[in-house]
């Protein structure tokens, strides 16, 4: 029986013997090392909630959520927060978060990350490169070296949430973040999608790949959920939900729909400025779907530590 | 295994062969390949086209063939056609899933040998264009099928973008990429480039203008145009339609077969 290709046993176990797939499967596997394990567990010991922003789907505005989750939780100063940019090859958080051309300095304790805020420290492979136009043209294994490495090397100190943010797809990074990050611990996922079925259907993929490798889902962000023209104010489904959009797909997939963010062109112009939305726009519409998702994701996170506590 | 030119096995009748490549995600690759392919057919020209998106294969959905299967000939996989006329034919990952919820979780390494497989092992019969849809980035699967394609050298690489600066900002890194792999790129274009509401025809750049047509300037390569964000045209790609045929009035068409003119004149010059 195989023993599934993104098992911890790929290439490695019995059943295996003869597989075609055997070299690859033992060949790519980030298999936990037990020692390289407790230094990244010693390292995130500081890190109080992980959570993950998935999508099978490129474009969903993962990334604009990443940014707008990270800012929208460190509006409490006593709160200590954390972006990780996994996305190598496109890694669009700097810009973002007003960070472009910035660069990482080394400490004693390791990689300091890029503060935007006092309490909101970020790292992305942009800050390593040093020109716009730079390619990371690599292949899986060398990516999945400097994810380990921002997780070991970052001097991430006390953090109240983790938030990372990661390409679309189901590979390298996704596998790696998540064997990596097991070492110390995840509280889940957060998948990002737009309303047609085009999208869904990467999406429900991501979702499968969540039940695979054993990573909870908190839920589901459904952007770009219409668009309310400002001239006439009529509606339209620029991305039409044909298949009952993410509302029909939770309810078929038992998972929670975290909430609906309309399409508003004053969120990409702040990302594109490196501003915050939420100070930028805050009489757009966009601004109490936010809110409210972040809220849902902040109530999971403290449910997830109570029960831990109640265990210990 | 792959590498010996002289009879160029299943790319032997292929005439040209084109990327479609983007650093950004969901900017609209699959979409553009799908209505340059149907533009292409429309005038007269057999397509195929290659999804080496491995982990969201979008295409077969857009051409409504998402339940077919693939079947082996002698000389490898039959792709699917799409139509009567057999005049586009489509290989996907898709077709190969059990279950299309299923994920391919799959580490670089059996990605790349999956897509080795699809440039030698599709019988596509004779081809006067084969469009190859990737995802984005430049990662595994773009070395891997811009390795595989380069002893068929390829017409070169459409890069698609969407008008704003983050998108702009991987796209430029994507440029860098076909340079250093020597992959000529025949031109950007800039889609989602504003939303003509049908209600009032007022006009909003809903992410942003110009990035594309910009991007090309300052790279020195051809601008291939702008295209509008259009829900017919979202609503047949959900529907697997064909566009080109049925919404010829529609705001994005324009745009889109003037896109595959291009294509058309380029491949009419006399080679160099």
């Amino acid at each position: 029986e195989c023993p599934g290709t993104s098992s911890a046993q790929a290439g490695r176990a019995a059943a295996c013997q003869g597989c075609p797939n055997q070299r690859l499967c033992a060949a790519g596997g980030a298999a936990a090392d037990p020692a390289e394990a407790a230094a990244l567990r010693e390292r995130l010991r500081g890190v109080r909630h992980t959570v993950l922003v998935l999508s099978g789907k490129g474009g969903v505005g993962k990334s604009t959520f990443s940014a707008l989750l990270a800012s929208g939780l460190a509006a409490d100063e006593a709160k200590q927060v954390a972006l990780l940019d996994i996305d190598i090859c496109g890694p669009s958080i700097p810009k973002m978060m007003g960070l472009e051309g910035e660069q990482v300095h080394q400490s004693g304790s390791g990689w300091s990350p890029v503060y935007v805020e006092e309490n909101l420290g970020v790292m992305s492979v942009g800050f390593l490169l040093s020109s716009p136009d730079d390619a990371v043209i690599w292949r899986g294994p060398k990516k999945n070296g400097l994810i380990k490495q921002f997780l070991r090397d970052v001097d991430w100190g006390e953090v109240d949430y983790l938030i990372v943010d990661t390409p679309p797809g189901t590979s390298d990074e996704h596998l790696s973040i998540v064997q990596y990050l097991g070492a110390a611990h995840i509280d889940g996922a957060v998948i990002v999608t737009t309303p047609q079925e085009v999208s869904l259907q990467d999406v429900r993929k991501e979702i499968n790949f969540c039940h695979k490798v054993k990573l909870p889902i908190i839920g589901v962000v459904e952007n770009m959920s219409g668009f309310i023209c400002p001239k006439c104010k009529n509606e339209s489904q620029i991305f039409p939900p044909t298949t009952g959009g993410a509302e029909k797909m939770c309810q078929n997939l038992n998972i929670s729909l975290l909430g609906k963010v309309p399409l508003d062109p004053q969120i990409g112009r702040s990302c594109d400025k490196g501003q915050s939305f939420f100070s930028e726009a805050p009489e757009s519409p966009a601004i109490s779907s936010y809110r409210s998702i972040i809220q849902r994701i902040q109530e999971y996170c403290d449910q997830h530590q109570f029960q831990e506590e109640k265990i210990i | 295994l792959f590498s010996f030119l002289p009879e160029r096995g299943n790319l032997a009748g292929v005439r040209h062969i084109l990327l479609v490549l983007s650093g950004k995600g969901g900017v609209g690759k699959s979409t553009i390949s799908t209505e340059l392919a149907l533009s292409l057919r429309h005038s007269g020209k057999k397509v195929g086209i290659l999804d080496v998106d491995l982990c969201g294969p979008s295409i077969p959905r857009m051409f409504r063939v998402q339940d077919n299967d693939v079947h082996q000939c002698d000389s490898g996989w039959v792709p699917v056609f799409v139509d009567q006329d057999k005049s586009i034919s489509l290989m996907s990952i898709g077709f190969l899933l059990e279950k299309p919820d299923d994920a391919v979780v799959w580490r670089g390494p059996k990605k790349n040998a999956l897509i080795k497989q699809f440039v030698a092992d599709v019988a596509w019969g004779d081809l006067d264009f084969l469009i190859v849809d990737t995802p984005p980035g430049t990662s595994d699967e773009h070395i891997s099928t811009v390795e595989a394609l380069r002893p068929y050298k390829p017409l070169g690489a459409i890069l698609v973008t969407t008008p704003q600066a983050v998108a702009v900002g991987d796209v430029r890194r994507e440029l860098t990429f076909c340079k250093k792999t020597g992959l000529r790129v025949l031109g950007i274009v800039e889609n989602m480039s504003g939303f003509v509401c049908p209600h009032c025809s007022e006009c909003t750049n809903i992410f942003s203008k110009g990035g594309g047509e910009e991007l090309a300037k300052h790279a020195g390569v051809p601008f291939l145009g702008c295209v509008p964000l259009d829900p017919q045209l979202s609503q047949s790609l959900e529907e697997g339609r064909d566009f080109i045929r049925e919404f010829p009035k529609s705001t994005a068409f324009p745009a889109l077969a003037h896109i595959a003119q291009q294509i058309l004149d380029g491949t009419s010059q006399p080679s160099s």
